[in-house]
């Protein structure tokens, strides 16, 4: 059996693939997909312990299509329809507020347990803590308002204007709706345009009336 | 700074992490060494400039982790024949080449480290020297040591006994 002379090794360094020795660890595994979770799920479990965790996300399916939750530990932070890029909205969350983020589930159990009553109707309004820290100024009034348009009620953009302190303001709230971090939980899908079509949507038109279609119900 | 959400990091070293620290401190205690350097890591992962080597810097993470593991170990000595001789299929940390590890668990921690370090993570030495602490040719000489030791083992498990002369 003929082997590579370790003067081989000494002179030049070699690539990863080419380099003599490497094949006597081929059989040091990685971790398997069992490994995997559990280290997963204790990394997160850790990083809880020690305030760390700046930000757990989750992903649950829903009739709008997979959404994205992430939460700090004030609250729910973010609600993301696959539109907008799951990967896309991480990356702006670890800008905008760390980048200390982990797939951690037991964070957002208790506002994916609400989701799932609101879509099979059994939920009228949600109450998870929620944290609106990605919203500022007149955005963040107008959302504060959005909290009480009651389930399967809409209001116009300017009847929104009007409630948030500003009614000329109609623009301004077409904004804050379609720039709404929370939507779902903080519902801009029930404001609609005066002429009664349902208007724009950060989840897409489609998913709007799917939601104004189930609180119709 | 970092942008990169560390879930992603984890993603993608997760895995070369755990075959490190699979292969510096033996199949029982790499998970706990696993999960000390990412959550290490995730503490510090804010300051972390965005060019670093971030494979580099988990992997110096590790070796200090690594490190308290067998100081650790040292002072409440486990044999390695406890550990199973038969590869399990069960996805548990002794799932793989009991062999090796007995080999591996022979060498000199520096020469363990070493070999790690430049042949299954692919550092070059400069590195393998940054990471362990030393020069360059120092880390070169204890990988090369390790090296030779190994290859004087029969790390044929996976043939059936007798199979070679």
């Amino acid at each position: 059996m003929t082997e590579p002379s370790d003067t081989e090794l000494s002179t030049t360094e070699l690539s990863t693939t080419e380099r003599p020795g490497t094949e006597l660890f081929k059989s040091v595994p990685g971790p398997d997909d069992a490994t995997a979770a559990r280290l997963r799920a204790r990394l997160a479990g850790l990083a809880q312990r020690d305030g760390l965790l700046d930000v757990a996300y989750r992903t649950v399916d829903s009739p709008v299509g997979p959404l994205l939750l992430a939460a700090t530990e004030e609250g729910l932070v973010r609600v993301a329809f696959s539109v907008e890029g799951h990967d896309d909205v991480l990356a702006e969350l670890a800008g905008a507020v760390s980048p200390r983020i982990l797939a951690a589930p037991a964070r957002l159990d208790p506002v994916a347990r609400e989701l799932d009553e609101y879509f099979t109707g059994q939920r009228r309004a949600f109450d998870v803590p929620l944290d609106f820290r990605l919203s500022k100024g007149f955005r963040r009034a107008v959302l504060t308002h959005l909290a009480e348009i009651p389930y399967g009620s809409t209001e116009s953009y300017a009847q929104v204007a009007a409630a948030s302190g500003s009614p000329k303001a109609v623009r301004a709230v077409g904004t804050a709706c379609a720039t709404n971090p929370l939507p779902l939980v903080v519902p801009c899908h029930r404001v609609v345009r005066s002429n009664g079509t349902s208007g724009r949507y950060r989840g897409g038109e489609a998913a709007k009336l799917t939601l104004l279609t189930l609180e119709a119900l | 700074m970092s942008a990169r959400p560390f879930e992603r990091v984890v993603d993608e070293h997760g895995p070369m992490v755990l075959r490190v620290c699979r292969a510096v401190v033996g199949p029982a205690d790499a998970e706990d060494a696993w999960s000390e350097t990412f959550l290490s890591a995730l503490k510090a992962y804010p300051e972390l400039p965005g060019d670093a080597n971030v494979e580099a810097w988990l992997v110096t993470i590790a070796h200090r982790k690594a490190i308290d593991v067998l100081r650790a170990r040292a002072r409440r000595p486990v044999p390695v024949d406890a550990l199973p001789e038969e590869p399990s299929r069960t996805g548990r940390p002794e799932d793989w080449d009991g062999d090796l590890w007995h080999a591996l668990a022979e060498l000199p921690d520096k020469q363990r480290a070493a070999v790690a370090y430049h042949y299954l993570a692919g550092f070059p030495y400069r590195e393998v020297a940054a990471i362990t602490g030393g020069t360059a040719d120092a880390a070169r000489r204890a990988a090369a040591d390790g090296i030779k030791a190994l290859r004087l083992k029969d790390l044929s498990a996976a043939e059936p006994e007798g199979a070679r002369p």
